[in-house]
């Protein structure tokens, strides 16, 4: 072996050190091609449900056609317009709220319970709380429907919010405990010791530093609440009817109203994809750094 | 990160030791020669042959990573053998070369166990074993291997690398903060900070001439004694009191320069010598340490043995060729007379 | 990990109790009480015992039959479709960038369809497969095949899969995504340095450090799937005939549809009893796991 084996010369780096280039094959083209098959076999459907919406009902059942010849916004006025749709957005919108902000205040406490302390039957708990994430709404819809009617809430959003929190709870104090994992107890320890009372200690210092894990477990709060239709038309009436009732309402004299039905479904995925769009740096950082 | 220039010449069959605080780029010059950074200018060469733009895995390195990195669901016997696999070597030389590393590495009787149930620095050791494994490597890079081991065990571990070192001939670059580490590894060590080397040189040398007074403060324990003075010619004015240099040192600007000079080479007797005001001394056993103080300057100081220091006074004296001239942070050698 | 006993720490944990028990166990309560309760009707009842209980878990009586019909539809749904989207799931979130200016719109993209309403999902599907207004099914009848979701129990079958996994594959993802991404870059670059090919990396560091993370998937993917009601109803209505008729379905015709509390609620109790017992076998797994990988 020569004497110089290795010599590094005049080597100066610069920010963002560039990884080494995958060579370009075939086999590194060939996953490509399908995530990109992947993702036009997912936006298809949606792009389904918009082209209808900008198409007449007759333009619609009388030719099948990949874009509106003729394309109208009439079907979005019309929705924005009639009280009925209104409300049942704006109830929609409520109770998601309020039901988001219900879950995750009241796991964040638990959630801190559950991974610094160690208290009696917390496993079999955990446990149940989570039993109730998978539990089947249909199950439920009867005794719910009976439980609200007999407490007045019938027919209120309030209904709706509480019930949501039969799988959002859960939901949240799972994620949101995977959060607090992540947080080393010698910060806890310091506050102490800094003289930080409990409840000032967790307000000031601790959920700032799982401002991630909150936005992830919003995200996800929202999410479950908003997709939920089966409890929500159980538990209304007529004063608090969520979209999805009224949907099922698009019945004309001439048959299904195709276009008016498409124009909500449009409608109803903006909230979804406004809320994952504002939180999706929290969701990048959050997957990286907490437990899922 | 950025780098300043860096020429060096990295023999076969040494120890180096890449040591420094965090941030400093020792971790980044390690993957620039790993090849896990591609470097925006310059060149490795591997035995003159241009290997820069050259993947890792064409490359005749093996690297050990902070935490062990081993192959959960494999035993120790095919976490060995995995490189060699995936090289196509045929089995029955496979099988002879891992029990030959096994063996040296105290890992026999480990072999068919699974690798994820080993304590942490056997584990580790496996790390070790994979890239040992080829015959053909070459460099042997370490990225602080020893961080996550328990300190009662880190000796064992790294009398087994250097017992490696020497069975193998290996080059072998380990990176590093921890300076008791790096000086007992390495036959040199290459001292970074803030992405510039600032001096490469053996432990001994290190600690007898620094020519950093970075390399003088965070080598030692405690580090070298770095004071401000006024030098002109061949005297340093500290606190209203002359300090004989070895030197001359006419071209020194305004005349602003640092001193220093390690604890080892600076006594402490009654009287005679440099005045100081004694804080404290500490018996550390082997040594006494005395905590001094001229002026507004902090100094540590031995005291030799058996010799008493009573009150709060004492004189200090320094051994005049261990007494080193900075400026701007770097060694200035002066005119001897 | 050592975690001090703190019995005070009910008190943080009591505002969750309470919501919690509220949500579930007082309604099960009264479905409880329905169950072990027949009626004459005009609100009277009488107590019946497991009378119910036992009509609905022998084959041969018109209630068991039809408990075991949707019980067996609904397993068979759940493995087919958890046999399509995990497989894919994975392959597409090995497709995702590790990192970069790409991600944030990729997973926003990608999470699209499990923000859709379930209701909305349905409708979107039943226009998309019908022959005449819908690509999907224009495009099958145009290649010859005999689709029709109304008529055919294959085509229902098929549409319904396929509209769960276009739904809830990108959960998968997610969750793979997430999980991969906590894998620290050394494992890579060991893998690299090793020689190891794109296929080995994946079996030998990927897939393994998986393993919790795909357990907790597979169990969301499956329980869901085993409750699944908006989009069948929505699109099949449950048909052709009771080709599509999955438990929740045939759960709640019987309790809002006709006066049947005593079936309906036993019915309720022995599906919530499943969803609970696979629920725990999954949770016992993943403590395995998790003792396991700290022994």
């Amino acid at each position: 072996m020569a004497a110089e084996v290795l010599s590094t010369s005049s080597l100066v780096a610069v920010e963002n050190p560039a990884r080494p280039r995958r060579a370009f094959r075939l086999t590194n083209l060939l996953p490509r091609i399908g995530f990109a098959i992947y993702l036009l076999a997912l936006m298809l459907p949606i792009y389904w449900l918009i082209n209808m919406s900008l198409r007449s009902n007759e333009e619609i059942t009388s030719s099948l056609a990949f874009w509106p010849h003729h394309p109208s916004l009439q079907k979005y006025f019309f929705i924005f317009n009639d009280p009925t749709w209104v409300h049942a957005f704006m109830v929609s919108l409520t109770y998601v709220a309020i039901n988001t902000v219900i879950s995750v205040t009241v796991a964040l406490p638990a959630a801190y319970a559950f991974n610094r302390y160690h208290f009696i039957g917390d496993k079999y708990l955990f446990f149940w709380l989570l039993s109730n994430l998978m539990a089947p709404a249909a199950v439920y819809a009867m005794p719910f429907f009976n439980l609200y009617y007999a407490i007045g809430l019938f027919d209120t959003i309030w209904a709706v919010a509480l019930a949501h929190c039969l799988f959002n709870v859960p939901v949240a104090v799972w994620i949101l405990e995977g959060f607090v994992a992540g947080v080393p107890r010698e910060i806890d320890e310091m506050a102490a010791i800094d003289g930080y009372s409990f409840p000032r200690f967790f307000i000031r210092i601790f959920i700032p530093l799982i401002a991630n894990g909150v936005g992830v477990t919003a995200f996800f709060c929202f999410m479950f609440s908003w997709v939920e239709q089966l409890l929500a038309t159980t538990l209304t009436a007529t004063d608090a009817l969520p979209f999805a009732a009224v949907m099922t309402r698009s019945y004309s004299v001439a048959g299904m109203d195709w276009s008016l039905l498409a124009a909500a479904g449009v409608l109803t995925m903006i909230p979804g994809a406004l809320v994952i769009w504002f939180v999706r740096n929290h969701i990048a950082k959050g997957f990286a750094l907490g437990r899922v | 990160m950025a780098l300043h220039p860096i020429n060096h010449v990295w023999e076969q069959g040494r120890a180096y030791a890449l040591l420094g605080p965090s941030g400093c780029g020792k971790t980044t010059l390690l993957n620039i020669i790993s090849g896990l950074i591609f470097p925006s200018q310059g060149r490795v060469l591997f035995d003159g042959k241009d290997v820069t733009q050259l993947p890792t895995e064409q490359r005749n390195i093996a690297q050990v990573f902070q935490f062990p990195v081993i192959y959960d669901t494999m035993t120790v016997g095919e976490n060995l053998a995995f490189p060699l696999k995936n090289r196509r070597m045929e089995r029955a030389a496979i099988k002879a070369r891992v029990a030959e590393i096994a063996d040296l590495l105290d890992l026999t009787n480990d072999l068919s166990r699974r690798a994820r149930a080993l304590t942490v620095e056997a584990k580790q050791k496996v790390s070790l074993g994979r890239g040992l494994v080829r015959a053909d490597v070459a460099a042997m890079l370490f990225d602080e291997p020893l961080t996550v081991i328990d300190p009662a065990l880190k000796w064992h571990l790294r009398s087994k690398l250097k017992a490696v070192h020497r069975a193998l001939d290996l080059l072998m670059i380990y990176v590093t903060h921890d300076q008791v580490e790096a000086l007992t590894f390495a036959d040199e060590v290459v001292v970074m900070k803030d992405g510039r080397v600032l001096q490469v040189a053996s432990p001994a040398q290190l600690f007898e001439r620094p020519e950093h007074t970075f390399v003088g403060y965070f080598i030692g324990s405690p580090g070298m004694n770095l004071i401000a003075a006024k030098v002109s010619d061949h005297v340093a004015h500290v606190s209203g009191h002359d300090i004989e240099l070895g030197a001359r040192y006419p071209k020194i600007k305004n005349g602003d320069a640092v001193i220093g000079f390690r604890p080892d080479f600076a006594s402490l007797a009654p009287e005679g010598g440099i005045p100081v005001q004694v804080r404290r001394i500490e018996d550390l056993g082997r040594r006494r340490l005395a905590r001094v103080a001229l002026g507004p300057h902090e100094i540590f100081a031995n005291v030799p043995e058996g010799v008493s220091i009573g009150g709060g006074t004492a004189g200090l004296s320094i051994q005049q060729d261990r007494l080193f001239v900075y400026v701007d942070d770097e060694l200035v050698l002066g005119d001897r007379r | 990990m050592e975690k001090p006993l703190n019995n005070r720490a009910w008190l943080m944990v009591a505002p969750v109790l309470v919501l919690v028990l509220f949500s579930a166990l007082l309604p099960m309560m009264t479905v409880v009480n329905y169950s072990v309760q027949d009626s004459l009707g005009q609100n009277q009842f009488f107590w019946n015992g497991d009378a119910w209980f036992r009509d609905l878990l022998n084959p041969s009586t018109e209630i068991g039959a039809r408990f075991s019909d949707a019980l067996l539809r609904n397993l068979s749904f759940s493995l087919v479709t958890l046999a399509l989207e995990v497989p894919l799931g994975i392959a597409i979130a090995l497709c995702l960038p590790r990192g970069g200016w790409a991600v944030g719109p990729l997973l926003v993209i990608i999470a699209l369809p499990m923000l859709i309403p379930w209701n909305v999902i349905g409708t979107m599907w039943q226009i998309f497969s019908r022959a005449d207004i819908g690509l999907f099914g224009a495009a099958l009848t145009g290649l010859g095949l005999h689709y029709n979701v109304t008529q055919n129990a294959i085509s229902a079958w098929c549409t319904i899969v396929v509209i769960d996994v276009w739904h809830w594959t990108p959960l998968i993802i997610l969750l793979t995504y997430a999980g991969l991404r906590a894998i620290p870059d050394a494992y890579y670059q060991a893998a690299r340095i090793d020689a190891a090919s794109r296929w080995a990396t994946f079996i030998n560091i990927e897939l393994p450090k998986l393993q919790k993370v795909l357990v907790i998937a597979i169990l969301l993917r499956f329980m869901q799937t085993f409750m699944i009601y908006t989009e069948p109803f929505v699109v099949t209505g449950g048909g052709p005939g009771s080709a599509t008729t999955f438990l929740s379905i045939d759960l709640v015709k019987i309790a809002l549809g006709q006066v049947d509390l005593g079936p309906a609620a036993a019915m309720s109790l022995v599906y919530n009893l499943i969803t609970l017992t696979i629920c725990w076998i999954f949770f016992t797994i993943m403590t395995q796991l998790d003792r396991r990988r700290y022994a």
